[in-house]
């Protein structure tokens, strides 16, 4: 991963579409983002409660998609460790939608397949997997094959609350699957194709 | 007697099964009539929202249609849990805000012949239905088990006050909602500064050290002010902050005990109910003692998996090796 000053000293975006990155982005985001807003004044970052783990806080991660600078701010891990408390969305000056926007990079970021680090797109996608199957969510299915891939070695030590939630009932040991799952994947597919044609 | 439709919520029925039980015990005694929805989905938590954005919402959408369908004469949601709230109300207010996404959802309803028009339900959380709709006066008269003397940290976490779209609560940051509804029950509530923090959400899963230092900052906190447990009304808090409090010991070698419990177990406990019957014995640090404070006895425990005895004759181990220190390890200043 490039640093800020590595990338700093490269040249300008080469191609015009890339200044149209921000807009991009605002476009794909549910709701009005007020993404263009950004008066690049550090609420956001000030704000939040996992920023020392981030490559970059919202504001710089808002810059650089301005600047177009696509790689650089669709590998960042800002969007994947925001924890979506909204502390920065009630604070914002400008009300743009941050969390929402998080959403967006994500997503983006996925379908360009660009990540350092395939803990989280991993496990919301093994999310998506379970519900689209079943209709609700699986704890145990999720956690167990999450952890199998990524933490193998927590394992061992994730075991008594495991065995804690199981033997006291709080996690199913078989998934539920709600009775209009074939009206839910139906609607499910419908919604992948218009997201494809729009 | 009041009416809503009741959207639980897949943790309702899994890990937050003390909320579940001891709404349901309560209900009949303050006078609410929840009328859950039929074959209702899973709300796709924080998860789907960053895989499709098309798909995330028709997911959420299913449920709305479904409740505005089985709505017969009332037109208020409720949801217990957080993420599901947050999700229900988010899908509602955008489909409005940018009419294209109603659209595009509809269209995909429609392929499983459902339809649901924005705005024409109102998606709310159990708490604001409790303090605003059934009332504090109503819940006081309820009480006969005052909780006198039992200090309860209120928390609430994120989801529930922020971002408020529809402007229901006092505060942003500092909403005093669960404060004035434990007040009511007799607590002595306690001034909890980071009633609104994060516990770190799914971070437990993809990030483990940062979660275990959100939910440090927050149990430190309410043992800092002498709290003989936390009130929560968040499924996802309760299971970061109970079945994720070992794991924190051990990362960060402290030796916090701190319960974690639903705020309707507590209204139960006030109303006179059974301790048993209110889900208490299901949380993994128990709040055992803290029952005992106020006289109260806790439920005999399930026993929990304990590891095979070691063979007399077994290898001593060697002593662990020194922990390294996740915040100067990137040069930053231990905080």
């Amino acid at each position: 991963m490039q640093t800020l000053d590595q990338e700093r000293t490269s040249a300008p975006p080469k191609q015009i579409e890339d200044l149209s990155l921000l807009g991009e982005v605002s476009h794909r985001t549910a709701g009005v983002s007020r993404l263009e807003m950004c008066i690049q004044c550090g609420c956001c970052g000030g704000s939040c409660p996992s920023e020392a783990d981030m490559d970059h806080t919202p504001r710089m991660l808002f810059a650089m998609l301005r600047a177009g600078m696509r790689h650089a701010a669709l590998m960042s891990n800002t969007p994947w460790i925001c924890v979506s408390c909204y502390h920065c969305v009630v604070r914002c000056p400008q009300n743009v939608h941050i969390a929402d926007v998080m959403y967006t990079l994500k997503s983006m970021a996925i379908e360009a397949k660009l990540y350092q680090d395939s803990t989280a797109p991993d496990f919301s996608q093994t999310f998506v997997d379970m519900v689209e199957e079943f209709g609700r969510s699986f704890e145990l299915g999720l956690a167990t094959r999450h952890y199998l891939k990524h933490f193998p070695l927590r394992l061992p030590n994730m075991a008594p609350m495991g065995i804690g939630m199981l033997s006291k009932q709080r996690m199913n040991i078989t998934p539920t699957r709600i009775k209009g799952i074939a009206q839910l994947k139906a609607v499910l597919k419908r919604a992948k194709e218009v997201e494809a044609a729009s | 007697m009041n009416k809503y439709i009741l959207y639980p919520g897949c943790s309702m029925e899994s890990s937050a099964r003390a909320y579940y039980d001891s709404l349901k015990a309560i209900t009949d005694i303050i006078g609410l009539n929840l009328q859950e929805i039929e074959d209702w989905n899973c709300c796709g938590a924080t998860e789907y929202l960053g895989i499709k954005l098309t798909p995330a919402y028709a997911l959420i959408s299913r449920n709305l249609a479904l409740a505005a369908q089985q709505a017969d004469g009332t037109r208020t949601v409720v949801a217990p849990c957080s993420a599901c709230y947050l999700n229900l109300a988010k899908a509602d207010y955008y489909m409005q805000e940018q009419p294209v996404l109603g659209q595009h959802v509809n269209e995909a309803l429609a392929a499983g012949g459902l339809s649901y028009k924005p705005g024409s339900l109102d998606i709310r959380h159990l708490l604001d239905v409790l303090v605003y709709d059934v009332g504090l006066d109503t819940i006081k008269s309820k009480v006969v088990r005052p909780l006198t003397g039992l200090r309860v940290a209120p928390y609430l976490g994120c989801m529930v006050p922020r971002p408020d779209y529809e402007h229901r609560w006092s505060d942003y940051e500092y909403p005093v909602e669960l404060d004035r509804l434990l007040n009511a029950l007799g607590a002595d509530v306690i001034e909890f500064p980071l009633k609104t923090e994060c516990c770190g959400g799914h971070m437990t899963q993809i990030s483990p050290d940062t979660a275990f230092e959100l939910i440090r900052r927050l149990v430190s906190a309410a043992d800092e002010h002498q709290a003989d447990l936390m009130a929560t009304l968040c499924p996802m808090c309760q299971m970061n902050l109970d079945a994720y409090q070992s794991e924190t010991n051990k990362f960060f070698h402290t030796s916090y005990r701190m319960p974690v419990i639903f705020f309707t177990q507590l209204m139960g406990l006030a109303f006179g109910l059974e301790a048993k019957d209110l889900g208490f014995g299901l949380e993994l640090v128990s709040a055992r003692n803290a029952l005992a404070k106020i006289g109260i006895e806790h439920p005999a425990e399930i026993p929990t998996g304990t590891a095979r005895p070691k063979k007399d004759g077994s290898l001593p181990m060697p002593a662990p090796l020194p922990r390294r220190n996740m915040h100067t390890e990137k040069g930053k200043v231990v905080k």
